[in-house]
């Protein structure tokens, strides 16, 4: 499972403070608590905290890469801020994200492959977010051939159905099941399955329970990365549990203590 | 038409693990080994780096064994009752890469051998030999714990390979290993799962992982050789997928299984259609090892000199 931290995000009061004061102390504390808790990535996002988001983005990354090793994910959807974040940045890194369209592909595309980035692409476009498996599973497609296109590596592609809130549209996860499976076999190797889990469950009573829920239920039907709440245990050992039920690791009696490191 | 590329990536790949430490190194060996390293399937190059040679251990025993054919006692007549004569053979005349003292003779039923007996066989031999030692105990829990850490500080500094452990004995003999600097055997009897939970349980006494060779227990050819070999191919196809638990190289136990067969051990007079014990039986011993090699396997442990010769020039020819 990559698992894409989500908690170093100016939508929240301690990382907006941090950017608006410069003040680095609560960043380097979630970095360290997320790498500890297991994240492959770490979302970086300015969220609406500042004026100048490509300064702030920048700070934020060298603050995150001066205190950890683990490797960043860019979140934004303008252009020049996750170029800022890009141009400071020393390890490995995903870009979150481009959008479904031909020439947002095509520039993203290229940023990324400058940089040797991955890249996050969602299945949405001018035309909005598609409801239906078809619509969404016609994007992916779309993406997959900028890919080829570009000569992008497909491993380094992650395609994001966007998930909606339970709460905003019920019908919708069971379609996401049915699309996970299907990204699966649209090439080799195929692209990564996405989602940003908190969204899901956003504004309910049970969030935790239905995020957990619907990350076992995804990692069956070969979802293998999120943007998620790392710091939730209960989360990262459903994760690891349901991969060891689809035979992704050897078992054994400690699986949880062998997947955590 | 193109015909299209197919093989894997792998992200991951087995440890690489020296044995034996030379005098710069603190210890006194002439010559060392390094084992593991593929980063592909056996006989895969094309998909990565196949990694190290295996190696080719040969046993030596701290008693004469009991249950030994003619045929295979015969290459060592003359040394069956001196380890480190037994040892400098295997080494000059018969090309072993490591020696394997397997301490039959402590265990409680096979002469009930004191830690100072197994000591001094022990020196004798890393006097005798320039190559890296494997130190087996003889699987009797109590009496290794006593013996075994004795053993490990009499070669301290030499980098050895000990073995083995267990999920229910690992604690006294992998401090032991840790504090003397040499490299530990995990054993889990044909069972993956508790492969993989031994390695962790070690690695929580903060062993490290890349000190570590995996035992599966073998099986010879027509005794269940597939179920090792489907263990250790599952191991390798672990390893590369990049499980860190699964990562470690991995040794055989040939020599001894392949004895143990009744198409080895049985006198011509009994079974004269098999041929004669003396092709036969090397033979039996040989196939097993060349087919366990493809399966993914670091060292080898070996027995007849015969079957040693035709498995080296088998490694020299595929690796």
């Amino acid at each position: 499972m990559i698992s894409i931290g989500e908690r170093i995000n100016g939508m929240f009061k301690d990382v907006r403070e941090a950017i608006q004061n410069k003040d680095p102390k609560a960043v380097k504390e979630l970095a360290i608590k997320q790498t500890e808790a297991g994240a492959s990535f770490l979302d970086v996002n300015v969220g609406t905290a500042t004026a100048d988001p490509a300064g702030a983005m920048k700070w934020l990354v060298e603050v995150v890469q001066d205190t950890v090793k683990t490797p960043i994910a860019i979140d934004s959807q303008k252009f020049d801020v996750v170029k800022a974040g890009l141009s400071v940045i020393k390890n490995e890194v995903l870009i979150n994200s481009s959008k479904g369209d031909p020439e947002e592909l095509d520039k993203f595309m290229s940023l990324a492959k400058e940089y040797n980035a991955s890249l996050i692409c969602l299945t949405m476009d001018k035309y909005g977010i598609p409801q239906d498996v078809e619509r969404r599973m016609e994007i992916a497609m779309k993406i997959v051939e900028k890919a080829v296109e570009h000569e992008y590596e497909l491993s380094k592609v992650y395609i994001d159905p966007v998930l909606f809130p339970i709460n905003v549209d019920q019908k919708q996860p069971a379609l996401m099941f049915d699309i996970f499976n299907q990204i699966k076999m649209i090439s080799d190797p195929p692209p990564h399955r996405n989602v940003g889990l908190s969204n899901f469950s956003q504004g309910t009573k049970e969030k935790r329970l239905l995020a957990r829920i619907f990350l076992a239920m995804g990692i069956s039907y070969g979802l293998d990365a999120a943007v998620m709440d790392v710091l939730d245990k209960d989360l990262m050992d459903a994760a690891i549990t349901a991969e060891i039920i689809m035979n992704q690791h050897v078992y054994s009696d400690s699986y949880l203590t062998a997947c955590r490191k | 038409m193109e015909i299209p590329n197919v093989a894997d990536k792998w992200s991951g790949g087995v440890n690489e693990i020296t044995l034996g430490a030379t005098k710069d190194k603190g210890g006194s060996r002439t010559k060392t080994f390094t084992i593991g390293g593929a980063k592909s399937i056996p006989f895969m190059d094309f998909e990565g780096n196949p990694g190290q040679k295996p190696v080719v251990a040969m046993d030596v025993y701290d008693v004469p064994p009991e249950d030994w054919p003619e045929t295979l006692t015969r290459p060592f007549a003359d040394v069956l009752n001196d380890p480190a004569q037994w040892a400098k053979k295997c080494v000059e005349q018969y090309g072993a890469d490591v020696i394997c003292l397997k301490l039959d003779g402590i265990h409680p039923d096979k002469g009930n051998k004191s830690a100072e007996q197994a000591v001094k066989t022990v020196k004798a031999i890393l006097a005798a030999v320039g190559v890296p030692l494997i130190i087996w105990g003889c699987e009797h829990d109590e009496k290794d714990n006593e013996v075994m850490p004795k053993v490990s500080q009499a070669a301290r500094g030499e980098n050895c390979l000990l073995g083995v452990v267990t999920q229910d004995s690992y604690k006294t003999l992998t401090a032991t290993c840790l504090a003397d600097g040499h490299a530990l055997i995990t054993l889990a009897p044909v069972d993956i799962n508790i492969a993989k939970q031994v390695n962790i349980l070690v690695s929580e006494m903060d062993f490290p992982l890349n000190r570590i060779v995996m035992f599966q227990s073998t099986g010879a050819l027509g005794y269940g050789m597939e179920y090792t070999y489907s263990i250790q191919e599952r191991e390798r196809l672990a390893a590369l997928t990049g499980d860190k638990m699964m990562s470690m190289p991995v040794i055989c136990d040939v020599g001894h299984e392949a004895w143990r067969t009744k198409e080895s051990k049985s006198e011509d007079s009994e079974v004269p259609q098999w041929g004669p014990r003396d092709e036969r039986g090397p033979m039996w011993e040989a196939i097993t090892a060349v087919s366990l090699l493809q399966s993914g396997v670091d060292i080898i442990r070996m027995n007849h000199p015969k079957a040693v010769a035709t498995v080296k020039k088998c490694i020299e020819r595929f690796y």
